[in-house]
């Protein structure tokens, strides 16, 4: 098994229609009962509970860090969410209060969430956040040189954050909200992959659409290609727009009926999202008591 | 380096999904069901009944009227009488609004007979709820909108009706092809004498239910069950204006020679044995999802199934790895099951015949690959298979097998597949995968096949003409040329 770099004008086609219709298949898998269970205890231990916004304090990501570690005491039994993502001038604040638990610290960098800065300030951003302690680093792709084809920009700035990530694994977001067609999203997908991610992500979570089904299956398949191809495995990310159990769901039947068992665990498939823990603790709850509580009842954090 | 273990991906491994029946406690089915002839359910006149069964569960389900050369006479003069008293003369608006009302009530009880449809012939219930019923429906109501517009249709050429029409449907998708046949027929103004399949009568007795409900005019719709006798008996009846046949090449050319002589009207809608084809340039993932509906839908038992393969030699050996994973995730048991994608085979003997095949297969040299999935361990069931290498010669390529066996093989030049494709007795359906549009032109204009799909495959409208070349029959059903067959200028 070899690594050469391909020419990413040669990555495969994607027809939109048939997609689509995969991911309606998907959508018709009927989850019940104790697979339910599992699925949802899966998808809370694989959630990166984030705040990314500017109005974020340290009193802020500090209660946000105990709800990372504390999902819902009074239900016995249910894991703890995977990393907290917040910017990385929040990463000490977070990476002292996780402190003791399995919970990481994802920092987004590399002038986040549009990219538009020099490699020096990006190279900066990031070991700016490495150094305070970030166990992933979740950077953006420069989108105008990649729509302009220049693949060689985006594919030397993302080994250029690799390295300066040190041990920290990386997340390559592509925004696949704003590069346009699913034959796009492939293309980004395997420059990241070839140019050293650890995960590739859909969104910012500031660029509507975010993360859709058919882009995500776009983004499995391209990793299970390249799997194939190296033996090299590759995480994946869906950020934005997943707040309901249902939907979280569907998204584990897909992983697991498009790379199967090694991805269904958190190391491997991560839920970029804020609102989706609580509807999950709402579900549990409701399976644990048979009866839908109040929101009233589950923690805001 | 280390040396790394060869890349295996674990599908389905630790997540299973718990079962998902859907419920049959609401689903009332009679003991024992007569013919319906001239609007009412009636006995056949030997008093003969056999037993319909589920193939999934072996269990019988009802007893069914088999129906003899008189209940097959008296069918026909209640149609033939509904036809010259009320059908012939009402306007066409009218009859519109009773298929109409047909179309509606299929909708409103399509739970009802979804299940039914799953129970009785072995489809996942995925299949006869989202494409089987609604589709049954669509075709009533594309035909009722129809029935007042033929003059528009086929202007200046005076369309009329024919009489009687006797239809003769399969087991493969019941309720369906029983809507495909009674839909036109009304619409252009004819009188039926319908024959389910002997192992799948149930929606079309449920659809007999409907239409006494609906209050159609007595005889102008009448459903009479039996085996291949009480077909033949139809077919040679003096008095029937048009035979319509969906079925298998063997039993179409019996009614080709035992019409010949006479002015019956005739379609065909016999087997296939497909070319799906894949070029490298085709989009691969989602070519191989098209695989997969092409010949796993319904068990394979489609007359326009996708069962032979072709690949681009350049992108053989990714496409056959990426299929077999795909394979793997494929869901085999419980028809009744809402995750269900493989259900039961239709009947033993079915399933006697694709496991012959399968046989076959192997002695021929051909290199088997079956899916890693779990089988219940009553019913008919048969695992999604594979052959590799196949040649044209082998018998798996040339006869159609109506299960779920797809037979693949390579190719190198366009030339050489056009070539291949067509060199087969049938000609119903072909699929054709590339992201050149140019290319999908070439190939349709080349390729002998009444319905080809281009980067899809099994689509199905009512708007849409469906029909065969050579072998696969003549005649289409669907559309605006579906009308055709039930009038004359």
């Amino acid at each position: 098994m070899k690594k050469a770099t391909p020419d990413f004008r040669q990555s495969p086609t994607i027809d939109q229609v048939s997609v689509e219709e995969r991911v309606a298949r998907f959508n018709t898998r009927s989850i019940k009962k104790q697979s339910k269970l599992q699925g949802l205890k899966l998808a809370l231990n694989m959630i990166d509970l984030t705040t990314l916004e500017g109005k974020d304090t340290p009193g802020k990501v500090k209660q946000m860090c105990y709800k990372a570690m504390h999902p819902c005491d009074s239900l016995g039994g249910i894991p703890t969410v995977a990393a907290v993502c917040v910017y990385p001038t929040h990463v000490k604040t977070a990476k002292d209060a996780l402190k003791g638990s399995n919970v990481k610290v994802a920092s987004v960098a590399t002038a986040f969430p549009s990219g538009n800065s020099t490699l020096e300030i990006k190279l900066l951003d990031t070991k700016f956040a490495v150094d305070n302690g970030a166990d992933e680093i979740d950077m953006v792709i420069s989108r105008g040189e990649f729509l302009s084809g220049n693949y060689n920009f985006v594919f030397d700035e993302i080994a250029a954050i690799k390295e300066a990530c040190g041990k920290a694994r990386l997340k390559v977001i592509l925004e696949t909200g704003e590069l346009s067609t699913l034959d796009n999203v492939r293309r980004a997908s395997d420059i990241a992959m070839y140019a050293g991610a650890d995960f590739i992500k859909t969104s910012t979570g500031k660029i509507q659409p975010a993360a859709t089904m058919p882009v995500t299956l776009v983004m499995l398949q391209a990793i299970k290609d390249y799997y194939y191809k190296t033996g090299i495995m590759i995480g994946m990310k869906p950020a934005g727009g997943i707040s309901t159990s249902k939907n979280a769901l569907q998204y584990l039947v897909m992983v697991s009926e498009t790379l199967g068992s090694k991805w269904m665990t958190n190391e491997w498939f991560r839920f970029g999202a804020s609102s989706l823990a609580n509807d999950i603790i709402l579900q549990l709850e409701k399976e644990a008591k048979g009866v839908y509580y109040s929101k009233d009842y589950i923690s805001v954090d | 380096m280390a040396k790394k273990e060869e890349p295996k991906l674990d599908l389905m491994g630790n997540w299973a999904y718990a079962p998902a029946p859907e419920d049959s406690k609401h689903i009332h089915l009679n003991k024992k069901y007569d013919l319906f002839i001239g609007g009412k359910f009636v006995k056949p006149t030997k008093g003969k009944y056999f037993d319909t069964i589920s193939p999934s569960t072996e269990q019988k389900l009802a007893e069914v009227a088999e129906a003899d050369e008189k209940d097959v006479d008296l069918a026909v003069k209640a149609a033939r009488n509904a036809y010259d008293k009320t059908w012939k003369k009402m306007p066409a608006k009218e009859r519109a609004k009773y298929i109409f009302r047909i179309a509606r009530m299929i909708q409103e009880r399509s739970r009802e007979l979804a299940v039914i449809e799953s129970m009785n012939g072995g489809k996942p219930i995925r299949e006869s709820r989202d494409i089987d019923v609604p589709l049954a429906a669509n075709h009533f109501f594309y035909y009722a909108g129809w029935a007042d517009k033929l003059e528009y249709a086929f202007p200046g050429r005076n369309p009329q009706s024919l009489g009687v029409a006797g239809q003769i449907i399969p087991w493969n998708f019941p309720l369906l092809m029983a809507a495909w046949k009674i839909a036109p027929a009304l619409a252009t103004g004819n009188t039926v004498v319908l024959k389910p399949a002997e192992t799948t009568p149930l929606t079309a007795l449920k659809l007999a239910e409907i239409i006494q409900e609906s209050g159609l005019p007595d005889g102008v719709v009448n459903i009479i069950t039996g085996f291949g006798k009480t077909g033949a008996a139809i077919v040679n009846h003096p008095n029937v204006n048009k035979v319509a046949f969906t079925g298998s090449t063997d039993v179409g050319k019996l009614i080709q020679k035992s019409i010949a002589g006479t002015d019956k009207k005739i379609t065909l809608e016999l087997g296939g044995k497909a070319a799906n084809i894949v070029f490298d340039d085709a989009p691969i993932d989602q070519a191989v999802e098209g695989i997969v509906n092409g010949i796993f839908f319904n068990q394979g038992h489609v007359c326009c199934a996708g069962s032979r393969l072709f690949v681009q030699e350049g992108i053989a050996d990714e496409l056959i790895r990426k299929l077999k994973d795909r394979m793997d995730t494929l869901i085999v048991g419980d028809p009744m099951d809402k995750n269900t994608d493989v259900g039961a085979i239709n009947s033993k003997e079915q399933l006697d015949k694709i496991n012959h095949y399968i046989k076959l297969g192997n002695n021929e040299g051909a290199e088997i690959f079956q899916s890693n999935c779990s089988m219940p361990k009553k019913g008919y069931f048969c695992k999604p298979t594979l052959f590799l290498h196949a040649s044209q010669s082998h018998r798996i390529v040339q006869e159609e097998i109506f299960g779920p066996v797809l037979a693949v093989q390579t190719f190198r030049t366009i030339e050489e597949v056009i070539e291949k494709a067509n060199n087969i007795p049938y000609g119903l359906s072909a699929g054709v995968w590339t992201d050149k549009g140019s290319k999908i032109f070439n190939m349709t204009g080349k390729l002998r096949a009444g319905v080809i799909w281009a980067n899809t495959y099994n689509k199905f409208d009512p708007t849409s003409p469906f029909g065969g070349y050579k072998e696969s029959g003549f005649g289409r059903e669907g559309g605006l040329h579906g009308l055709m067959p039930y009038l004359k200028f």
